[in-house]
């Protein structure tokens, strides 16, 4: 195996460890595991190691690597949320006044999440392109762009499942609801833009420029449809959420964000394979070359 | 930055032809949003201010995406590039002359709105401030994308495709400011909402300032 996981997987596994472990071992009764840690630091180690051993892995999707990082991690997002899934919707209590509904909880928080740190990459990489012009930051920008968008439209779709029975409507003016489609379009527009752009630099440098422009504009219109209209719950902490609920949230939150740094990662070759072909085109067959000369 | 800004308003009286087809576009367009809600005289002038900008968004389409006409034909733009100077003049000159444009169309198109929608105020010095900073929040944006979109194929689609998303927050404030004058304000929410103007102008006028030189650069 290549020597350049290592970090990644002991970043993931320290997550993994503060994630699940510890809080397990507590729940059963096993204290000391924790190291005296407060629970909610244990979280917030967890999450940030998690997110940080997923974004290592996205810097080693050089071309010409192997794909099994990539296929690595995708197999262990399969199986966390699957596991996820299954407490999540056989072995969790129904919520008090939601009910059974409640349920979609449990993969529409994850897909929230990994959907804005997927825009949030897509934006460091466009910064990082426009100063170092390096060609992968441009794949990199185009996988998560895209894996972003992927998410942003399950996100709405999630929503607008959930809102029906508990808000009685499909959709509703909310500032995250209504942020999540106007990121979910202005990306769609930045692809669009790309496909529409066929020198590569001019693509590569316009497409940054748009994804830093729309990325900006997501606090403003959160903060302008806030003042306009709001009627989301409240952002949940480990505190409001009951214990019964973390186990399939942070498994879910895990595979979700396993599987968005995997499609990322062989997204991202795949636009550098076909740039490489775009910025020198492979030569002529000689068959070609004959008719040619 | 004089004779850049000399050069674009030298353009536009020049093609001032197209300034009055835009502003005939966009009151038609405010035409066409009374059918859709019917001769009611009540709810048309409630829904007023989102009409007359909805109609200014979707003309101003029209104006920023020719407005890099001129620099395309005979690869000037490239000519441009070449004085000795920073593009952000370049920039500056174009966007603050776009600016000036909307600022007409939205003066035109406001009597068009409180004839057709009895909609009126007096109090015009604050609803110019509320057009103002409205189209400049249009203009700043607008002008970046314009100079991409002019390039490519097609740029009648893709400039509105990744303008409008980006100009959800000046619309809705420039909507919510200009209906509060229109059918007045009990409540003093004005300011709140031309604060958020500002400040969106502020941050869209700088960054694309900032961004402009490597979206021309060759």
């Amino acid at each position: 195996m290549n020597k350049r996981v290592v970090p990644g997987i002991v970043l993931l596994a320290i997550g993994a460890y503060f994630g699940f472990v510890v809080t397990l071992a507590t729940f059963n009764g096993v204290a000391g595991l924790g190291f005296g840690i407060p629970t909610g630091i244990q979280a917030a180690i967890a999450a940030t190691c998690a997110v940080l051993g997923a974004l290592y892995f996205l810097t080693i999707d050089d071309v010409g690597d192997s794909t099994a990082p990539a296929a690595w991690l995708a197999g262990a997002g399969v199986v966390c949320f699957a596991i996820g899934s299954y407490i999540g919707l056989f072995v969790a209590p129904p919520e008090q006044y939601m009910g059974e509904v409640q349920r979609i909880m449990y993969v529409h928080v994850p897909s929230a999440w990994c959907a804005l740190l997927a825009m949030t990459i897509a934006f460091a990489s466009a910064i990082l392109f426009l100063l170092r012009t390096d060609w992968k930051w441009d794949a990199r920008m185009e996988g998560s762009i895209e894996v972003g968008v992927v998410l942003a439209f399950l996100l709405c779709c999630q929503g607008a499942i959930w809102a029906k029975p508990t808000w009685g409507v499909w959709w509703d003016w909310d500032p995250r609801l209504t942020t999540t489609a106007v990121l979910l379009f202005a990306f769609l527009g930045i692809l669009a833009l790309r496909r529409f752009v066929d020198d590569p630099v001019k693509r590569g440098i316009w497409s940054a420029v748009a994804t830093i422009i729309a990325y900006v504009d997501v606090p403003i219109v959160y903060f302008s449809v806030r003042w306009w209209n709001s009627l989301h719950q409240q952002q949940s902490n480990p505190g409001t959420v009951s214990r019964q609920f973390w186990l399939p949230l942070r498994a879910n939150a895990f595979g979700i964000l396993f599987l968005m740094v995997a499609f990322i990662m062989l997204r991202a070759r795949i636009s550098a394979l076909r740039l490489k072909t775009e910025l020198a085109p492979p030569p002529l067959a000689e068959a070609q070359l004959g008719e040619a000369v | 930055m004089i004779h850049a800004l000399r050069k674009e308003f030298l353009l536009q009286w020049r093609t001032r032809a197209q300034l009055m087809a835009v502003i005939v576009f966009g009151a038609s367009a405010l035409l066409l949003f009374s059918f859709a809600v019917g001769p009611n005289a009540q709810m048309l002038r409630q829904f007023s201010a989102g009409f007359m900008w909805l109609g200014l968004l979707l003309s101003s389409t029209l104006t920023l995406a020719e407005s890099f006409h001129a620099e395309m034909e005979n690869r000037a733009l490239e000519g441009l590039m070449l004085l000795p100077m920073s593009p952000r003049v370049i920039y500056y000159g174009k966007a603050l002359a776009n600016w000036f444009q909307l600022v007409l169309l939205g003066c035109a198109l406001f009597p068009v709105m409180v004839v057709l929608y009895d909609a009126g105020t007096t109090d015009l010095l604050r609803l110019f401030l509320v057009i103002a900073l409205g189209t400049a929040g249009l203009s700043a944006p607008g002008t970046l994308y314009a100079a991409m979109t002019a390039q490519v194929r097609s740029k009648q689609t893709l400039l509105p495709l990744l303008l409008f998303p980006l100009i959800v927050p000046a619309l809705l404030a420039s909507v919510k400011a200009t209906s509060l004058i229109v059918l007045g304000d009990p409540m003093q929410q004005l300011a709140p909402w031309i604060r958020l103007l500002a400040a969106f102008d502020a941050i869209y006028w700088s960054l694309c300032g900032l961004l402009f030189g490597r979206v021309v650069e060759e």
